[in-house]
């Protein structure tokens, strides 16, 4: 891990509605890197991008992100964050959604449509939002994180539901941001044959972190022939120790 | 506070009405609509002539509180709402982006009940024209303020539009439409002196019967000016950045 991460959660305790759903957590994530969040669905992923964001009301630990405490006013312009449901005005086109965003950020007036390009929207830059497909609007939903150039992209799930050739075109350009500006990303996914995506990984399951590692240490490591295996001897080996 | 993202908030609400064309449509005729229905109801100029300032606090109002709180409660729900949270904009700037276009909106609307009601309708106004339509302007605004309040306590829009007939039809029972303040008994007409509606149609009725500005107009006029700051302070309060 790099001396000054991106991000670094230490002891991060969340409860909601009574349940504890991250008991203490601690995770860094380094700079300048793809990073994976993976684990099956309700395991705290999401919890835990919220409390990175700044939006998830936190019972303890401490959250640093790009040297600051999450939240910090400072940060609300340094870092992209797109929500697992597309959170966008319906009654508006998707330029129109972009160009309101844009100006709540201060980014360059021609931001929208550079964003547009890049997820490629354009054709569709005039339609309602409401009337998107599935895959256009994840893609609109993802345009809006992108929106003032961040030096972090805090992503949940921005793939679900896509199919194969569109998934592979969002890696591409998460991979391109990376490379060409040196952005963060971090990226949450349940789906496994994902994970050989990122250049980190970190497993998650049940409030806890199970791996942070590279995807081929962790089928060294764990001797298996793919990740999916990988995570659930992982389980199991947590498991047997939890119980002896 | 910050003008630009107050203007942004306001030209992305007037962007979203503009789509929604049925809705302005309805926004602005209804309260007209009813004005002129309740007139051949009521089929006497007197009677219409004494219920009339009510009438053009009461519709605005309600159909202000409406829109204002299910707009408010799908911002919530949506996700736009935490996405905005996440971005450089103050909780003021984002309801005094609310309460300028849905004041402009206000205007519209008050402005075409007004004309029907003083040339069709025959209503006479002995003070100013002008002070009239402010007060129903501010009246609208007090309908928009405490919507805005209550759909944060609203989790579903059906929820939501119930709490018209919880906080706004107890006010209109009690404003003096159907009984005058002064002859309610004593417990009602305490309930009435802390309704901020009954202030707004006190100084409609003012305005209707008498030339003269005075002292006491001044005074209901400031109380419903405060009242909707108040609600857009507290609505501004109820809008977390962290939430559970």
């Amino acid at each position: 891990m790099s001396f000054d991460p991106a991000v670094a959660v230490e002891g991060l305790r969340v409860v909601r509605g009574g349940r504890e759903v991250l008991p203490h957590l601690d995770v860094a994530v380094a700079r300048g890197t793809v990073t994976g969040l993976l684990g099956p669905s309700g395991c705290g992923k999401s919890t835990l991008l919220r409390s990175i964001v700044g939006v998830q009301e936190v019972a303890g630990g401490a959250v640093t992100v790009l040297g600051l405490p999450a939240g910090s006013p400072a940060l609300r312009s340094r870092i992209g964050y797109s929500t697992q449901s597309p959170s966008l005005y319906a009654d508006l086109s998707v330029l129109e959604n972009l160009r309101y965003f844009a100006r709540i950020l201060g980014a360059p007036a021609d931001d929208p449509e550079r964003v547009t390009e890049e997820v490629s929207l354009a054709p569709q830059r005039d339609q309602l939002v409401s009337r998107l497909s599935g895959g256009q609007l994840s893609r609109a939903n993802l345009a809006v994180a992108l929106l003032g150039t961040p030096e972090l992209l805090v992503l949940d799930e921005p793939t679900v539901g896509l199919d194969p050739v569109l998934r592979e075109e969002l890696w591409g350009i998460f991979h391109r941001l990376r490379d060409e500006r040196g952005t963060t990303l971090l990226v949450s996914s349940h789906v496994m044959d994902e994970a050989s995506r990122c250049e980190r990984l970190l497993l998650m399951r049940e409030g806890r972190i199970l791996a942070d590692d590279s995807p081929e240490a962790l089928l060294q490591r764990t001797g298996a022939s793919d990740l999916e295996r990988a995570f659930l001897r992982l389980v199991r080996d947590q498991a047997v120790r939890a119980a002896s | 506070m910050s003008a630009t993202r107050t203007l942004a908030t306001a030209r992305r609400m007037l962007e979203q009405l503009r789509n929604d064309r049925r809705t302005v449509g309805m926004t602005i005729l209804l309260p007209s609509l009813l004005v002129v229905l309740l007139r051949y109801v009521l089929d006497d100029q007197r009677t219409f002539d004494r219920a009339a300032p009510a009438l053009l606090c009461i519709f605005p109002f309600v159909v202000m509180f409406l829109i204002a709180s299910v707009g408010t409660l799908r911002e919530r729900t949506t996700g736009t709402l935490e996405r905005l949270m996440t971005m450089p904009i103050g909780r003021l700037d984002l309801l005094a982006g609310y309460a300028l276009a849905f004041g402009l909106l206000a205007v519209v609307q008050v402005a075409v009940v007004a004309a029907i009601s003083l040339t069709w309708l025959g209503l006479v106004v002995s003070g100013s024209v002008s002070l009239l339509i402010v007060i129903a302007v501010l009246d609208a605004l007090l309908g928009m303020a405490l919507g805005l309040l209550v759909s944060a306590f609203a989790r579903t829009e059906f929820q939501a539009v119930q709490f018209m007939p919880l906080f706004a039809l107890p006010q209109v029972l009690l404003c003096g439409l159907f009984v005058p303040r002064d002859r309610m008994a004593a417990v009602l007409g305490r309930i009435s002196d802390v309704m901020p509606l009954s202030y707004a149609v006190d100084a409609m009725t003012r305005v209707t019967t008498s030339a003269a500005a005075g002292a006491e107009l001044g005074r209901d006029v400031a109380i419903v000016a405060g009242c909707v700051l108040l609600s857009l302070l507290v609505g501004a309060a109820t809008l977390r950045r962290r939430t559970p």
